[in-house]
């Protein structure tokens, strides 16, 4: 069975019709590129999958682990193992990096039927992770994301996944904002990550970001739909050609 | 659904009809007749053996009342108060008189035991011995003193603070005990004329706690108040009065609750504090009063002047208030920083829900030199509420130097509440710098999107983003209610009752 089947999904938003039709089959293990201009539907497509309010889904599915995954909130996909690594993850003041993760992974545990982490394995476990994505302790103190720089906001975002162990992590624009060596820690540790049992969905404009997570498969979407698919070299056809051959596609 | 708009139904379904300490304790009580006249007022301060002293301060109060018409301009609304339906004077009748705690009302005391409010626990720490490398259990100590309709109930730890001189007593004994604090203090910061409910209250207030803290003394523990309106029709008035005298400190907190009724309740209270030179005075509240239900229905018209004076130099008073409940909240804990390099201090979080209506906020009137203040107020708005922040802080022409800092801060939960500031600044001298912030923001969907992404629930995350929001008030508390209050924020705002 397919970890993720979207098939044929038609998504609106405020009446205007973004997904016109897109289907995708993502298996455990691998790790899929969607490529696109601006405004082909990308985002939509993440925001839709992870169950985002505002989107009216017309037509279509999407199944996870062949359960109906627009059936559940968004809350129950998390623990069932979606995670969306966002592109421009929110600020909530007050709240320190620390409390959240633990009452979000405690959350996850919970609604999953598992027993809540003791607190020195929850400290064990994000001291380890931290330290190898090059994040200072007194990070984790500050409220969530306050005051981080674009580099940590994204290194904190991948602190989640490694922690959550979510089974599809879905990067929306990794790389925007990031220079090239806040992107390399990034980078590495989302590759850290790869495993036979889990896989990614990597929502990218530019080619770069690819040369660092190197994708198995990649898509090219316009228009709310997938236009072509491939091996990564198509990856780096497109840098050379653009994505002007598939506007009018 | 949008995550918004569900937490806004949620909201609507819950709080209120779930109010946890709305259970009715079946006691004897002893009521005055209803309605108010000079008869009521006499009857009260013969009820509490008063000496005649006070009754001629309440009667002149009364007389004064007579003449005065309810504030209009607060930003609520509800039907006028007939000032003759209420009780004014209910007492839980006692058996035989009380000289120790085994003696009171077991029924009283399970009500407390309800409410969390351990009078007999506490009472039994007073004789345990800490052990060796064990925490001094003392730190950790609070002395309550429990106001149940109009009287005063039962204070624990009087002996122990009595050790240290500290006066820690129903304000009805401190009258007959210590009649010349009493006699100076009572009134000189909230006088008898100041406003309607103030002067009704000074007219008729029945109990509340009297605290004395002599020179240089650092209180011991906590001291605590919690006020219980229990009587139908019946309206609470207490009158608190905390003089801390030269070098002294004292942290206090007061706690209320009421059963679900049906009909409105009066409470109106006074508070007075006085500080004098280089003394500290710690003021926290954390108000539970019912709220109404879910249609607006019922709950406590909260009617209260809360006032610190800070007398002497280098005094500091510092207010901390978590308003959860009331249907009607109208309450401004000032400060008059009367002593040079005085210090007020105001922090807030005012929570509406339902139909409540919240007009709070405080001034700070800078009288001496170099003086200054802090307000941090956090409103919070849901359901079809309205929450006002009114605050005045103002600078003598002889306040040079005079420093106030403010930021008030607004969260709005869904889009049938509203939130309004409205501040006076007034400075009658050039070297006052007054600084004044002020932001209003939804609880953003895509912060609750966030949260929901990594698990948390709807109610969940809602809990989580106020409690981030009102976290600089929060850390003011005491820590032994900061835990306590954060818990209520939650339930106030969520469905997780009980």
């Amino acid at each position: 069975m397919a970890l993720l089947e979207v098939k044929d999904l038609k998504v609106r938003v405020e009446e205007r019709e973004i997904l016109h039709g897109l289907t995708l089959t993502v298996n455990e293990g691998e790790v899929h590129a969607i490529m696109g201009p601006n405004g082909s539907g990308k985002s939509t497509l993440s925001h839709v999958i992870a169950g985002k309010p505002g989107y009216e889904v017309t037509d279509g599915q999407i199944l996870f682990r062949g359960e109906d995954l627009l059936e559940m909130d968004p809350d129950e996909r998390a623990a069932k193992g979606v995670f969306l690594a966002f592109q421009y993850p929110v600020e909530i003041p007050g709240v320190a990096t620390m409390t959240f993760l633990r009452t979000a992974l405690n959350a996850q545990r919970k609604a999953r039927g598992e027993s809540e982490y003791s607190t020195p394995d929850f400290l064990k476990k994000v001291r380890e992770v931290s330290k190898s994505l090059n994040i200072p302790q007194d990070m984790l103190k500050r409220g969530v994301n306050v005051g981080f720089s674009g580099g940590e906001k994204k290194r904190n975002e991948v602190l989640q996944m490694a922690l959550f162990e979510p089974s599809l992590c879905i990067l929306d624009e990794m790389d925007s904002g990031l220079d090239i060596d806040a992107l390399r820690i990034a980078a590495d540790g989302v590759n850290a990550l790869r495993s036979p049992g889990r896989a990614m969905v990597v929502i990218t404009h530019y080619q770069r970001l690819l040369n660092y997570i190197v994708p198995d498969f990649v898509h090219v979407m316009s228009r709310g739909r997938v236009v072509k698919s491939g091996a990564k070299d198509l990856a780096l056809e497109l840098e050379a050609s653009g994505y002007t051959q598939f506007e009018d596609a | 659904m949008p995550a918004v708009q569900e937490t806004v139904e949620r909201v609507k379904r819950i709080d209120v009809d779930q109010y946890r300490y709305g259970f009715e304790t079946l006691i004897d009580s002893e009521k005055a007749p209803k309605g108010l006249s000079e008869e009521i007022v006499k009857f009260i301060s013969q009820k509490k053996n008063e000496p005649d002293w006070m009754l001629q301060w309440r009667l002149e109060a009364y007389r004064r009342w007579l003449t005065m018409t309810e504030p209009t301009w607060a930003r609520v609304e509800y039907p006028k108060i007939d000032f003759q339906d209420i009780y004014y004077y209910a007492a839980p009748k006692p058996k035989k008189a009380i000289t120790s705690l085994d003696e009171i009302d077991p029924e009283i005391l399970k009500t407390y035991e309800k409410l969390g409010i351990p009078l007999r626990e506490v009472a039994m720490l007073e004789g345990v011995e800490p052990k060796v490398g064990e925490e001094d259990p003392a730190r950790r100590k609070i002395a309550v003193d429990a106001v149940f309709d109009s009287v005063s109930v039962a204070t624990t730890f009087k002996a122990e603070l009595k050790k240290a001189g500290v006066i820690f007593m129903p304000i009805s004994e401190a009258i007959r005990e210590h009649p010349e604090l009493v006699q100076k203090y009572l009134g000189s910061v909230v006088p008898t004329s100041d406003n309607f409910y103030a002067t009704l209250n000074s007219a008729v207030f029945s109990d509340g706690s009297f605290v004395y803290v002599p020179p240089g003394v650092r209180c011991p523990m906590e001291l605590s108040t919690y006020f219980r309106i229990n009587e139908r029709n019946t309206g609470q008035f207490e009158r608190t009065l905390i003089i801390a005298d030269k070098g002294s400190y004292v942290s206090y907190l007061e706690g209320c609750t009421a059963p679900q009724r049906d009909e409105n309740q009066l409470h109106a209270a006074v508070v007075e504090l006085v500080a004098l030179d280089d003394a500290e005075i710690k003021y926290s509240t954390v108000q539970n009063w019912y709220p109404g239900n879910s249609e607006g229905k019922g709950g406590i018209y909260n009617f209260v002047t809360k006032r610190g004076d800070c007398r002497g130099n280098h005094s500091k008073i510092s207010w901390t208030q978590v308003e959860t409940g009331s249907a009607i909240t109208w309450k401004y804990p000032s400060c008059i920083l009367r002593g040079d390099n005085s210090r007020g201090e105001f922090y807030s979080i005012a929570i509406s829900n339902g139909f409540q209506q919240v007009d709070s906020g405080t001034k700070m009137i800078h009288l001496g030199k170099n003086t200054s203040s802090r307000i941090i107020s956090k409103g919070i708005a849901a359901g079809k509420s309205q929450n006002t922040y009114r605050g005045l802080v103002t600078a003598h022409r002889k306040a040079t130097g005079a420093r106030n800092f403010t930021a008030c801060d607004s969260l709005l939960i869904g889009d049938k509440c509203g939130a309004h500031t409205v501040p006076y600044i007034e400075a009658k001298n050039s070297s006052a710098t007054f600084e004044h912030e002020a932001t209003t923001s939804k609880i953003s969907e895509d912060v609750l999107f966030y949260c929901v992404q990594r698990g948390l629930s709807q109610e969940e995350a809602v809990g989580l983003v106020v409690n981030g929001f009102v976290k600089d008030v929060l850390q003011q508390l005491p820590m032994e209610f900061a835990v306590e209050a954060q818990k209520l924020i939650s339930i106030s705002l969520e469905g997780s009752v009980g």
